[in-house]
């Protein structure tokens, strides 16, 4: 096993907790970042302020985090034209399928929802079969 | 305004935690789907903490029943599952997987690798509101209508 990080995986992970636990019990709203994305555009929904304030922490973060010390490293490696497919299948299908990693993942999870426990598994498996096939057996 | 205040916070926070987990790392994301490769466990503890923290939040929330700053708790509470939701989640798993990027960290990305995760953004924008193009619920082909017949 590489890179195992379980301290820093843990700690972050509550954060993530924490952070959909206070927007439901301020704001009583659920932290799915599709949905919030989704509320945004398309037909306006009269609840843009929280929504927009709640994506611009995220995109601030960094920020933030710069000031306690430097960042980690991100790797992302990939070209235009798959990062351009990649967030159209993601966007296309938090859309489609009602969620994404946070809203089925850490909210749908977290209050067992059936139809989040369906969604988390779909989509854990097709992710880590299509890295199966594209490491491995496609060699890409 | 406590309200937009409290879901900055909420959002900052989320962010944070993402850095700090690793989460937002797509090399860390591959590495942690790559389970017959050099399989990194370490995001199962992320997943294992947030649920755990969520869990005891809605709780907490339920057991109040009503909000801190608003009327009251949008919880999802539908049970059913649908050809919609298999189909989202299985073409939602499969980009995720192209690049290791899912939506929030492709925004908490914007100001750390800009013209990657912009790329990333604007595509996945895209690709929601097609969704209302092409294949809308009944919901938003009643709002659609309602929109186009003016206020």
């Amino acid at each position: 096993m590489d890179g195992f990080t379980p301290v820093s995986a843990l700690l972050g992970g509550m954060m993530i907790g924490t952070a959909a636990a206070l927007l439901l019990i301020l704001n009583g709203r659920i932290a799915g970042i599709s949905g919030i994305i989704g509320g945004l555009i398309g037909r306006p929904s009269g609840e843009t302020g929280w929504r927009a304030a709640f994506l611009a922490g995220l995109v601030l973060a960094p920020l933030l985090y710069r000031l306690a010390g430097s960042l980690p490293a991100v790797t992302v490696d990939a070209s235009v034209p798959r990062l351009a497919v990649a967030g159209l299948l993601v966007g296309f299908g938090a859309r489609l399928g009602s969620g994404c990693t946070s809203g089925h993942g850490v909210c749908g999870l977290g209050r067992l929802s059936p139809r989040s426990l369906v969604a988390t598994g779909t989509f854990m498996a097709v992710a880590i079969l299509t890295v199966l096939v594209a490491r491995h057996l496609a060699g890409a | 305004m406590e309200r937009t205040f409290s879901a900055f916070g909420a959002g900052l926070l989320f962010g944070l935690g993402l850095l700090v987990s690793g989460m937002a790392d797509p090399g860390k994301v591959l590495a942690f789907l790559d389970v017959t490769g050099r399989w990194d466990a370490s995001l199962v503890l992320v997943m294992a903490g947030a649920v755990a923290v969520s869990a005891a939040g809605t709780l907490l929330a339920r057991r109040r029943g009503r909000p801190l700053l608003a009327s009251r708790l949008e919880i999802p509470t539908r049970r059913d599952i649908d050809p919609r939701l298999v189909g989202g989640a299985a073409i939602f798993g499969l980009g995720w997987a192209l690049v290791g990027l899912c939506p929030g960290p492709a925004l908490t990305l914007l100001t750390v690798a800009p013209a990657q995760a912009a790329t990333f953004v604007a595509a996945m924008v895209a690709g929601m509101l097609l969704v209302g193009l092409l294949m809308p619920t009944a919901e938003d082909a009643d709002a659609s209508k309602r929109s186009r017949a003016g206020p």
